[in-house]
């Protein structure tokens, strides 16, 4: 066990874990730090990284795991991000798929423009709110073991979950992933409908 | 024209039937997600849906959602409908890149206020700008005034949307949707 109890975490070990054999798992992940890690774990077809869109990664996870029931949906996002939309975990709540888990990394921090502390430094607990608005799968997650947890719960897609990520605001090199929001939608929709999805 | 402002103001008024042909249309075009923040203009289309069992209802917080949600379902291989109202057109302003960028379909019915016959002051200012902030952000627009010509303007902009991946609303003017005048249904 490490030593201090209240070690962060480091990012990209944590999206390595949460997407290690990931089959075909399906990756939405937020704009900013968490695109850079997803990216850094691997660029995929299957994943969809934004470089806009603050605050809609959570709800795009919804609107995916609906249209693929089968299929599992990871939502990979910053605390930033979720903030700005946090009123989404209530439709999210409300519709419940059992394929989307939302994986917060929480770093308590806006770390594109500055490192500015987000209202989580403060003490705002997020998995709170998802436990509020109806998540029942809802926590806040300090070690690795639970990131391993976190990891077959949404690979597995027993219901909706949600987890608040206690991560170290360190800044990494940026890894990224194509720019062309053409080109991920085209990969994404080819890899996950197959060739249908260039003829409608 | 008359009849139409009628059925707005009027609780008992004959029921128009343009909402069951807004249906019979999306039927058509397979939409099988509706995110909405309802508006009454919305309402007998938001019970159709809700009774419609290849159809899910997304309730949102708020409109910018359904257009990330609505997002998530064309990667997911499902059409969907936005529902919302004028003022909701501004909460989704730049949520709307995402569609544009993407080259995604995204197909909007728009219930206006601050527009024809409009009794509230407060409603101007996103009534009127709800078609340039629309445009400004590269969706195409159609706006309809005549009851006649709802349903045939949402189908083609349905075609518009998901054959050439572009964000498209339909603007459902007041003179379709009746002015409400809340001094009036106060005096009911």
């Amino acid at each position: 066990m490490t030593a201090n109890p209240n070690a962060l975490l480091n990012r990209r070990d944590v999206v390595n874990e949460l997407v290690r054999d990931r089959a075909d798992l399906l990756v939405i992940a937020g704009l900013g730090a968490p695109n850079w890690d997803v990216s850094a774990a691997g660029d995929h077809a299957n994943n969809f990284p934004l470089w806009g869109a603050m605050g809609g990664a959570s709800m795009i996870g919804l609107g995916l795991a609906l249209a693929q029931p089968k299929r599992k949906v990871l939502v990979i996002t910053g605390d930033g991000e979720l903030l700005m939309n946090v009123g989404s975990l209530a439709p999210i709540a409300v519709e419940a798929p059992k394929n989307l888990t939302i994986a917060v990394l929480d770093n308590e921090r806006f770390g594109e423009t500055g490192m500015q502390k987000t209202p989580t430094a403060s003490g705002v607990d997020l998995a709170a709110i998802a436990t509020a608005c109806g998540i029942r799968t809802s926590r806040i997650v300090r070690t690795m073991a639970e990131v391993t947890e976190l990891r077959e719960l949404a690979h597995e897609g027993r219901g909706t979950a949600f987890a608040q990520i206690k991560i170290n605001p360190e800044a990494l090199p940026f890894v990224m992933p194509p720019a062309d929001g053409v080109i991920l939608t085209s990969r994404f929709r080819q890899s996950v409908l197959g060739d249908e999805s260039l003829f409608n | 024209m008359a009849e139409a402002a009628k059925a707005g103001s009027a609780a008992q008024a004959p029921l128009p039937t343009w909402p069951d042909e807004i249906y019979r249309v999306l039927k058509d075009a397979g939409i099988r997600q509706v995110a909405m923040v309802p508006d009454a203009g919305h309402s007998r289309l938001i019970r159709s849906f809700e009774a419609d069992p290849e159809t899910r209802v997304v309730t949102l917080t708020t409109e910018e959602e359904g257009v990330a949600m609505l997002a998530g379902a064309w990667l997911g291989g499902e059409r969907g409908v936005l529902l919302l109202q004028s003022s909701g057109v501004g909460n989704c302003i730049n949520m709307l890149s995402l569609p544009v960028i993407c080259h995604m379909p995204l197909l909007m019915i728009v219930t206006m206020r601050g527009d024809w016959g409009e009794f509230n002051p407060w409603q101007i200012p996103m009534g009127q700008g709800t078609r340039p902030s629309l445009e400004a952000m590269g969706v195409i627009v159609n706006k309809v005034d005549d009851p006649d010509l709802v349903a045939s303007t949402v189908q083609g902009a349905a075609h518009l949307a998901f054959n050439t991946w572009k964000p498209v609303a339909v603007l459902l003017g007041q003179r379709v949707l009746g002015a409400k005048n809340f001094k009036e249904l106060a005096r009911k």
